[in-house]
């Protein structure tokens, strides 16, 4: 995307009828590390690539639990993720107060989204600059939601967001089919997997990536590095490319940046 | 030195001047209202009398209300108050169905809402004036709770609300047992109902009975129950107590 005389404020349009403020913010998400979810019909993995700056430093948290049937995986601006984690978390704890049930996904989800929309038609506002996947449990099942800056929504059996995630994609989508029948298990092997394909070449080991499930009786939790480094080695994921290793370089390209010269706006995935 | 002389803040409820916005006393009572769990769901009883402090003023008041697709509501107290509350729970289910996601809120969680209120209402002073029973059925559970105007709050397999716990829970602690029929609960409902027409001057004869299943909920037109006056015990009743009528 080039710079352009309507891409100052998020309150302008374009003439194509653009909001380019918006759009940059969805820049933002892609040029962050990977987070990846999927799901069953009972249980829902999210996971993430967790490099730290330096070896001296700790690596950022992008994992957040919400609630015990609620989870989210950030990318982007980590700051602005964090602090829409903890509006939704008071909201959560604020139903689960005065009603004693689990706040639907499908409703804070929608809440999410009307506040980020809030963002994107305030001139003294910016919107947010993360992309969150959200995992939950509720009444109808599990559930997994990709919430946008531009408070937009879609609900997804798998998805991945940020960088090279166009190679996870791929995996997803040739293995989404046999996703809602997985075990609890497979579901987190095809995680790691889909993980791994961000990876591009480099070894997959439990300090540089983060897994969290939750599922019908199992609230949300992320899983330990020991429990994570047993299941890499029990499926001998470690440093094997599977054949999609030619893809990632060619669909890498498309995917950052975009096709957005020509006056098309682009989807927001 | 100066001392502040400490007083209330203008805007509370306590002091002379802001006893005309808050309850102090109710007007219009109803009186107790019943419920139990049976095999399909739960059946709530109480009769259509309004007081207005010994006279039975009001005889076709409906003291029990479904709320959304799940709940019953019976309330006992200020007739007002259970008015203002049935259109708080009005709002509710209204933004509730206004989502249209397929989730709706369920006896627990109007039970739960309900508590919320009235312990709130207490804390300011400003009860709402009455002894609510919630009940209903939600896939396939079944829910039975009780809030009183201080925000006590418990659930059980049967409730009642006023005289109701005095009279009515002992022969239901006797004879309720799991799985009741329609037939049976509506018996124990009305044995119950009869000593509470005996027993409490402010019960009247005209009552109605309510269910509540996963199917839905219906409410009986108001009926009477049958009475009878020719225990022994009842004749000449003035015997023993010199100067009573």
């Amino acid at each position: 995307m080039f710079r352009n005389q309507y891409d100052t404020d998020v309150t302008t349009w374009s003439p194509a009828g653009r909001l380019f403020q918006v759009e940059y913010a969805m820049e933002a998400v892609k040029q962050g590390s990977a987070a990846i979810g999927l799901r069953s019909k009972t249980h829902i993995v999210l996971g993430c690539v967790n490099k730290a700056n330096s070896e001296l430093s700790s690596h950022q948290k992008k994992i957040f639990k919400v609630d015990d049937h609620i989870g989210v995986a950030i990318a982007g601006l980590t700051a602005d993720g964090r602090v829409l984690s903890r509006y939704m978390r008071n909201e959560c704890i604020n139903y689960s107060f005065t009603y004693e049930s689990p706040l639907p996904v499908g409703r804070l989800v929608v809440q999410l989204a009307d506040k980020a929309q809030v963002c994107t038609q305030r001139s003294w506002k910016r919107p947010y600059g993360v992309g969150l996947l959200v995992a939950g449990l509720d009444e109808s099942g599990a559930h997994l939601y990709y919430n946008c800056p531009s408070g937009n929504y879609f609900e997804y059996q798998a998805f991945a967001i940020g960088s090279r995630s166009q190679a996870a994609k791929t995996y997803l989508e040739r293995r989404f089919e046999n996703f809602a029948d997985s075990s609890r298990d497979d579901l987190v092997k095809d995680a790691l997997m889909a993980i791994r394909e961000t990876l591009q070449g480099e070894t997959l080991k439990s300090s540089i990536c983060t897994v969290a499930v939750v599922g019908v009786g199992e609230p949300f939790h992320i899983l330990d590095l020991e429990t994570v480094q047993q299941m890499i080695d029990a499926f001998e994921i470690v440093g094997e490319q599977e054949g999609p290793a030619a893809e990632p370089d060619a669909a890498a390209a498309a995917d950052q940046g975009g096709s957005t010269e020509e006056g098309v706006a682009p989807m927001d995935i | 030195m100066n001392f502040m002389a400490s007083k209330q803040p203008e805007n509370s409820l306590l002091g002379p001047e802001a006893d005309s916005q808050r309850t102090l006393y109710p007007y219009v009572t109803g009186t107790s209202v019943v419920a139990l769990k049976y095999k399909d769901g739960i059946l709530m009883a109480a009769d259509m009398g309004g007081s207005y402090g010994s006279t039975l003023r009001y005889k076709s008041v409906e003291r029990m209300k479904s709320i959304g697709k799940h709940s019953l509501l019976g309330a006992s107290g200020e007739i007002s108050d259970f008015q203002e509350i049935l259109r708080y729970l009005d709002e509710l289910i209204l933004y509730d169905n206004m989502w249209d996601d397929g989730n709706s809120l369920g006896p627990k969680e109007v039970h739960n809402y309900l508590t919320r209120v009235m312990y709130n209402r207490r804390n300011k002073f400003n009860p709402l004036w009455n002894s609510l029973v919630l009940g209903g059925v939600k896939n396939g559970q079944k829910y039975l709770g009780t809030v009183s105007m201080i925000g006590v709050n418990f659930e059980d397999n049967h409730v009642a609300t006023g005289f109701g716990n005095h009279l009515a829970r002992p022969i239901l602690r006797q004879e309720w047992h799991e799985n009741l029929s329609y037939e049976d609960g509506v018996r124990l409902l009305e044995k119950c109902m009869r000593v509470l027409l005996y027993r409490d001057r402010s019960a009247i004869n005209k009552l109605q009975i309510a269910k509540i299943t996963e199917e839905g909920t219906t409410i009986s037109r108001p009926y009477s129950l049958k009475t009878y006056w020719e225990f022994s015990a009842f004749a000449n009743p003035a015997q023993g107590a010199v100067g009573t009528w």
